[in-house]
């Protein structure tokens, strides 16, 4: 078992991959020769060769085309889109072709592909590099959208959405590629080496789609997060001393209810942590979903803590980054509640 | 103070509109055989004259005349003949479907018959094509049943694609004819990453794909070309201009300026601008193409240039847009009438055969048409209203599971 990093865990991921299934490619912007601006795919054309591993044109949209192109003729590519900011362009893709080639063609043709993206804020990237878009794509039927909070369900859950047959969406927190990352810019950063989920086999491991983790058990409140608001979440939990359960969600298409229910119905409180602007954000749907089927075991009302409805500001990351200081705020009133 | 005159806006106009007389005078029609043919691997920088000349065959006399004459047997023409034939018999009764209300919606191919025939001819069954709505002939010519289309178009209980599409909006996959999707050239690419595909399979599939000359302004044109041509995919990719976008005539997509095969030069692709409505010159090219693509030369652009004869579709009106006898006057006639001259005049078609295949095609399509009744049309019958949760992923999650539950099927 070695220790690694989120990004090693997941050119791991990919490594295994190529190795295994000749019909798994990957390509992207600067994904070849030079491994990736966040080196992710580091190696990788080097030991599979360049027809596996290589260089796509800056085009968001013709990356994902023709991705698709490849998907319907048997193979499973994974692509890069260098930012989630970017993705946009290849929303179309996305979800007029991707999420619903299945349903239109009666079964006929299908679009198993891997859509990786780092996102999320924390570095420093401004308005055009910190987006996190999944609500979005957690909207739009016919696609997956996966999220994961450390190195070793970064492998597993990457492996696995290569191998399923439907388009994932696999967002990758960049923040917490190197280490988890709690939101607290006043101390220093740790990184993944001290921390039991960089334990990381070597081979081949998968986590499946749609079965959240309790990263955390507790009794007196769920906090229900995803990525680098995992991270977020425990040290709130930390500092708060409060007996929160934190469920990771692990992906959010599939969703796993079952475990948020089961949590929700035993603390008898929620509270729901995003990156992502509020409004309208995943965390609605989950909110929407916890007060449908929770309502009569709840105490008191669900909090949503979330980013604020405005663009990613450069110059402000450090009072716009969701810290656990907001999360113990939230806590604190569903217990009062 | 500046000298320079006031700058003006241009909006592009067609040159005529309604109770304007037709005019097809701006377009230059070389003399059928005057366009040369170059070999299939030439050099790109050597192509560059082809996507302003006119690859034609069939003259005014429907002779076959010049390099590109693709020699096809008359069984070939003839079934060739009869695809496009019974396109057009097909496309005027589900037209007349649709006005008795027994579909939501259809579109002709009317005068594009010829572009969707020779190229399916041409293209293997492994092949991979992906088309516009205005491409049933492709069908046709590989005797897809029309019942099949017809179940679709009435989205009736044997609907093949399960009461979810628009009618027109085929999947064939056992034809090679990938799925159609409204929105206009998203497929492109698809076609680029298929035939990716098969050249990093080492296999021998080729894809071919369609977009209309409006579509060209599509940023999904610009990045299907951009990739057939970094990665020398084996693709023909394909504009059919037939000069109207609905209302918008080719000029707003940029036809007035220069042609939409010399949009190929920037790719390094080679472009080659064929007459559409001559199914010999629409043969012949994509053939030239496949087999340039087979033989690792990386992929073509062509335009076929053709005209719409009929309105966009059953909810356009044309006569609203454009001269209401414009067609009539296209210089380029019409593909069923130059083809059956072309055979009549090789002596191995005649009139009489021509008016005994025509009621032949009629009768094929009434017949169909009238099973597609009696399974049911638009609203009589349906396929199970559990198809609407399936398919949405490879197994349904418990939103999916939850919400057929509620809805008791």
């Amino acid at each position: 078992m070695a220790t690694m990093n989120m990004v090693r865990a997941i050119n791991s991921a990919l490594d295994v991959m190529l190795g295994r299934d000749p019909d798994v490619l990957i390509f992207g912007e600067d994904v070849g020769y030079f491994g990736g601006v966040f080196r992710v795919t580091d190696g990788l054309a080097e030991r599979h060769g360049v027809a596996r591993c290589f260089d796509a044109p800056i085009s968001e949209g013709g990356i994902v085309a023709t991705a698709i192109g490849m998907g319907a003729y048997g193979l499973r590519p994974v692509v890069e889109i260098q930012f989630a900011d970017y993705i946009l362009p290849a929303y179309d893709q996305l979800v007029s072709e991707a999420a619903r080639l299945r349903y239109r063609s009666g079964g006929e043709f299908w679009a198993p592909i891997t859509v990786r993206s780092p996102y999320g804020g924390g570095i420093f990237g401004g308005q055009t590099h910190s987006s996190s878009p999944e609500a979005i794509f957690a909207h739009v039927s016919g696609l997956k959208t996966v999220i994961p909070s450390n190195p070793y369900d970064a492998k597993g859950l990457l492996i696995a959405a290569i191998e399923d047959d439907d388009p994932v969406i696999f967002l990758e927190p960049k923040r917490i590629y190197n280490g988890p990352f709690d939101g607290r810019f006043d101390r220093p950063v740790s990184n993944w080496a001290q921390h039991p989920a960089s334990e990381v086999p070597e081979g081949y491991y998968t986590v499946p789609l749609g079965k959240a983790a309790i990263a955390r058990h507790g009794a007196a409140v769920t906090v229900l997060a995803y990525g680098t608001m995992v991270h977020v979440a425990l040290s709130a939990v930390e500092e708060s001393g409060i007996d929160a359960e934190v469920i990771d969600l692990r992906s959010i298409v599939p969703l796993d209810l079952d475990s948020i229910l089961q949590s929700v119905r035993k603390t008898r409180r929620c509270v729901i942590v995003h990156e992502a602007s509020r409004f309208a954000g995943f965390g609605a749907e989950l909110s929407a979903l916890v007060q449908e089927r929770c309502f009569y075991h709840l105490e008191a009302p669900i909090e949503r803590v979330a980013g604020w409805d405005t663009p990613y500001p450069h110059a402000f990351e450090r009072d716009y980054f969701l810290g656990p200081d907001r999360v113990v705020v939230a806590m604190q009133r569903t217990l009062k509640g | 103070m500046s000298n320079w005159p006031p700058l003006r806006f241009h909006v592009p106009v067609p040159a005529v509109r309604p109770g304007d007389s037709p005019d097809f005078s701006h377009i230059v029609v070389p003399p059928a055989g005057s366009t040369r043919r170059p070999d299939v691997l030439a050099a790109e920088p050597d192509l560059r004259d082809m996507p302003y000349g006119l690859v034609r065959v069939l003259d005014d006399e429907g002779g076959a005349v010049g390099p590109w004459d693709p020699g096809l047997s008359p069984s070939e023409l003839l079934r060739g003949l009869r695809a496009m034939m019974l396109t057009r018999a097909f496309d005027s009764r589900m037209f007349q479907s649709h006005r008795q209300g027994k579909s939501s919606f259809y579109m002709t191919s009317t005068g594009e018959e010829a572009v969707g025939a020779a190229t399916s001819m041409v293209l293997g069954r492994d092949d991979m094509c992906f088309p516009t709505y205005r491409m049933v002939s492709y069908l046709m010519a590989r005797d897809y049943p029309l019942l099949d289309l017809i179940n679709q178009i009435f989205s009736n209980a044997d609907d093949p694609l399960k009461g979810r599409q628009l009618p027109i909006l085929y999947s064939a996959r056992k034809y090679g004819f990938y799925s159609l999707s409204g929105n206009v050239g998203s497929r492109f690419g698809h076609a680029v990453g298929w035939a990716m595909a098969s050249a990093y399979k080492g296999d021998h599939k080729i894809a071919i794909s369609f977009i209309g000359e409006g579509t060209t302004a599509e940023g999904d044109f610009h990045e299907a070309l951009t990739f057939a041509s970094v990665y020398r995919a084996p693709v023909i990719l394909c504009v059919t201009n037939n000069q109207w976008a609905i209302s918008s005539f080719q000029g707003i997509a940029g036809g007035n300026e220069t042609t939409f095969a010399a949009r190929a030069i920037g790719y390094g692709l080679p472009g080659l601008r064929v007459d559409g409505n001559d199914f010999l010159a629409v043969h012949a090219a994509t053939r030239w193409a496949a087999d340039r693509a087979r033989s690792n030369g990386g992929a073509t652009l062509i335009e076929f240039f053709t005209y719409r004869v009929a309105g966009h579709s059953t909810s356009d009106d044309p006569t609203r847009y454009r001269p209401a006898d414009e067609a009539a006057h296209w210089p380029l006639g019409d593909p069923v009438d130059r083809l059956k001259t072309h055979l009549i005049g090789l002596g191995d078609w005649s009139d009489a055969q021509h008016e005994e295949l025509e009621a032949a095609v009629r009768q094929a399509v009434r017949a169909a048409a009238k099973s597609g009744e009696a399974v049911g049309t638009l609203g009589q019958s349906k396929p199970d209203t559990s198809e609407i949760f399936e398919d949405v992923y490879k197994e349904a999650d418990w939103r999916i599971v939850e919400q057929r539950r509620e809805m008791g099927c």
